[in-house]
Parts: C-alpha cells; structure tokens; sequence
C-alpha cells in the first residue's frame, strides 16, 4: 500500500453531506464528536468545505431536486474521495420509497463504498460502518 | 550555499514546520483535553500534511490560476524566512543589519496577505467575505502590534537591530520585566492571537459561518502548504516575541531549557485564550484593537520614554 494511502487511512476529513434528511442521522454523526465518542482519536475531522473532504458522509433520500446537487458536490470533491450512505433513507429509500418527491437512490447518482443501515444509527455503527470502510480500503 | 542550508533545513523550512506540526498537535491535544476528550496521536499533524499532499489539486474555473497558486507558497516562504532570521540571531547576535526588525515587522504580515490574496483569488463569493475580514483584521491589528514593538527599541535607545535587542537584554534582564515593557508583552499578546487567527479573531475562517473562509477552494497541495503556514506561525510567532521581549535563548545548557520554558509559557497562553473565548465580531474586533489595546499600547510605548 502506498504511503498516500496509509495517509488517507489516518486521517479522512469527513464532508457532512446532507439532502433531504430529516437530520436525525446529522444530530448522531455530530455525536460522534462529543467527549463520549471523540473520533480526532482516528485523526477524522468534520470540515466545512467539499474541497477538504476525503469522506462523504451522505445522509437523508436523494430527492429530485437534490440528485444534480448531490452529483455536483460529489464531482466537486478531491480524489481519492470515499462516500459513506448513513441512515436507512440514504441506503434504501426507507419509507419514502415510490414518494412523487424522490428519483433514484443514491447509490445510482453517485458510487457508494459503505451502507450504515438504522433510522437513525447509532454513533457507535456510524463508527463501526467507518472503521469497515478503512479496514476494505486497506485491501485493497 | 550556507544560507539555502539554513534557509531549507535548519533553522529554515525543515526544523520550522516539524517543531511547527508539533507545535499544533500540542495546541489539538489541550483543546481536546479541555474539552474532556481523548484528542489525536501525536503525528497527526505530519500525517495530515502527507495525506493533504498526496490528494487532487482542484483549480476553480472562476480563480485566477497563478494568484491562486503562488499565494500559500508566499505566506509559506515568508514565515521560513523569518524564522531563519530569528534563529541565526539567536544563534549569533552579532550577525544582522541595522533595520532587521522593520524587515521582520514586514514579513509578519505576509502570511495574512497571502490568506487574502489566495481567498480573493478563488473567486468564491464565501472566500472573498473571508478575505475581506482577513484584510480589516490585519489593519486593525497592525498598529498596536507596531506601537508594541516600539517599546523594546526605546528602551535599546532607539537601535533598530535584533542582535543589539538581544545583548542587551542578555545584560540588564528582559524588557517584560519592566512595566511598559510588560505592558507591551500583552499588547503584542493579544495581537499575536489575531495574527494566528485563532479564537476569538478567527473571523477570516470562521468554521461555522464562513467554513473555512479564504482557504475554502483550496484542496491538495496548495491546502497542505496552508496548513504548514499555519503550524510554522505557531512556532514563529511566539518565537519573535521570546526574542524582542523575553530575552531569547541563550544557546547552552540551561539556557535553552529557559528559553524553551518562555516558547512553552506563550504557547499555553494562546491555547487558554483559544479555548476560553467565543468568536468575536469582526467590528467588535477593530474597535478592540483600536479602542482598549491601542491605547495600552500608547500607554507601553509613554512609560517606556519616561524610563519606567
């Protein structure tokens, strides 16, 4: 593995990308910064801008209006660049499935890498679903 | 051939971005402390620098591409600079030129530049706020941290030179030790928090509001550059203010442990005012720097001609 990625792996800055969520999942991933929690242990920090970002962490069902969004957020982002789907909207549609307001899933608008299933999960499989990212990145 | 090897290695680039890096993990570590967290490892700092290095570099369609480029590599350039300078001083009094201290009065104020170059270049709309602050900040704070600076040098009878600063203070004890001399010390304090834009003058990057303001397009190398800047501020800064107030550091045995204890005492005092402050305004800022703090400044630089 080279060294970039051995980087990468120690400290991903993590983009909250939300669209469409009913911010219960963004209250529990901003959990996992509280004292309890503390991910800067692993080096992940929240940054604000999409330029900064190493991982997306994408929340809430794609709705219509938000797929271009969420396309262009993604392209606008540096590579390598990972995206987490938190949340069983963001994984499945959950019940908003067939809705008039919601197009694809958005794992067809934009490659997903890992699922973290749960309405909303809880900051323990939040960090369970990243360190499983980290840990498949590492194979490869 | 002597001067690039100081320039790029020691006391230059190298040293000053590793203790620099350090420097930060030490502030990241406190905040976290404070906060009731575990906080990173250690070589956090390295290995964000690494990883930032080895990421895509993006070029907004709207930035001016060379303005965009060249600005973190200026602030990062300048900062090394001055940190040689410091260094070799400290290392040898006797080497310099009468005026040094105007040069490095100037060089402190680069890096602020390149912050505002590089945030009016991006031609993001957000980054330009944050430039704009960056710029008022910078004009709110430079006057008291001048009017600061004056105090040493009355007190050295008016010679302009760091090397002259320094021997005599090594004679008759540190100017913070008097009371206009002490009173300039936490003029230059305060303004050394706004010069590393850090809480409660971080309007420019306010992470909230602005996220990340001026440095928000940046991605990649150009960021990795930022954040060296950044970390080398941290180290330097403080560093100028050790050597023209404090005494500097005797280069011996326990000479340096003193001079480290003066760096470590600075660092500790921004980390406290960093973790215990709200953001502040940025109008609230240039009326604080121009109301209160000017005039303590004022006050530091009357005292000093008195001879008190």
């Amino acid at each position: 593995m080279s060294i970039k990625m051995k980087a990468l792996l120690k400290s991903p800055w993590v983009f909250h990308l939300c669209s469409g969520s009913c911010n219960n999942c963004d209250i529990e991933i901003l959990d996992c910064l509280t004292p309890r929690y503390d991910i800067e242990r692993f080096g992940m920090l929240l940054v604000g801008s999409v330029r900064h970002a190493d991982v997306l962490l994408c929340t809430g069902v794609v709705n219509k209006l938000g797929e271009s969004r969420v396309k262009r957020v993604y392209q606008q982002a540096p590579k390598p660049c990972v995206v987490v789907a938190v949340g069983n909207c963001a994984a499945s549609q959950h019940i908003y499935r067939g809705s008039y307001a919601v197009g694809k899933p958005l794992d067809e608008v934009i490659p997903v890498d890992v699922y973290i299933p749960g309405c909303p999960p809880k900051p323990e499989a939040i960090i369970l679903g990243v360190v499983k990212l980290l840990e498949k990145l590492k194979k490869g | 051939m002597k001067i690039l090897f100081w320039f790029l290695i020691i006391p230059g680039f190298l040293f000053t971005s590793t203790v620099g890096l350090l420097a930060s993990w030490i502030d990241r570590k406190v905040t976290a402390r404070v906060q009731w967290r575990v906080g990173p490892p250690v070589l956090q700092p390295f290995i964000d620098v690494v990883k930032l290095l080895g990421k895509e570099t993006i070029l907004p369609r709207t930035a001016d591409k060379i303005t965009f480029l060249t600005a973190p590599v200026l602030g990062l350039v300048s900062i090394t600079l001055i940190s040689t300078i410091l260094w070799v001083m400290i290392a040898d009094p006797k080497v310099g030129f009468l005026g040094d201290l105007i040069v490095l009065v100037y060089l402190l104020a680069i890096p602020s530049i390149s912050v505002i170059m590089g945030g009016f270049a991006s031609g993001n709309p957000i980054a330009s706020i944050g430039a704009s602050r960056e710029m008022k900040l910078l004009l709110s704070y430079e006057l008291p941290f001048v009017l600061a600076v004056f105090v040493p040098v009355i007190k050295a009878g008016g010679i302009i030179r760091i090397g002259e600063l320094l021997s005599i203070q090594a004679q008759s004890g540190a100017f913070a030790t008097n009371i206009s001399g002490f009173i300039a010390l936490v003029v230059a304090i305060i303004c050394m928090q706004a010069k590393l834009a850090l809480v409660p003058f971080d309007m420019a990057e306010a992470e909230t509001e602005l996220i990340g303001g001026p440095i928000i397009e940046y991605s990649g190398t150009p960021l990795a550059i930022f954040k060296l800047t950044r970390a080398s501020m941290l180290f330097t800064v403080p560093m100028f203010l050790v050597v023209i107030f404090m005494g500097g550091i005797v280069l011996s045995f326990p000479g340096i442990i003193w001079g480290i204890l003066k760096y470590v005492l600075l660092l500790v005092i921004i980390v406290l005012i960093r973790n215990t402050n709200p953001r502040i305004r940025i109008d609230q800022a240039v009326k604080f720097f121009w109301g209160p703090v000017t005039v303590l400044a004022i006050l530091a630089v009357v005292l000093a001609f008195i001879g008190v």
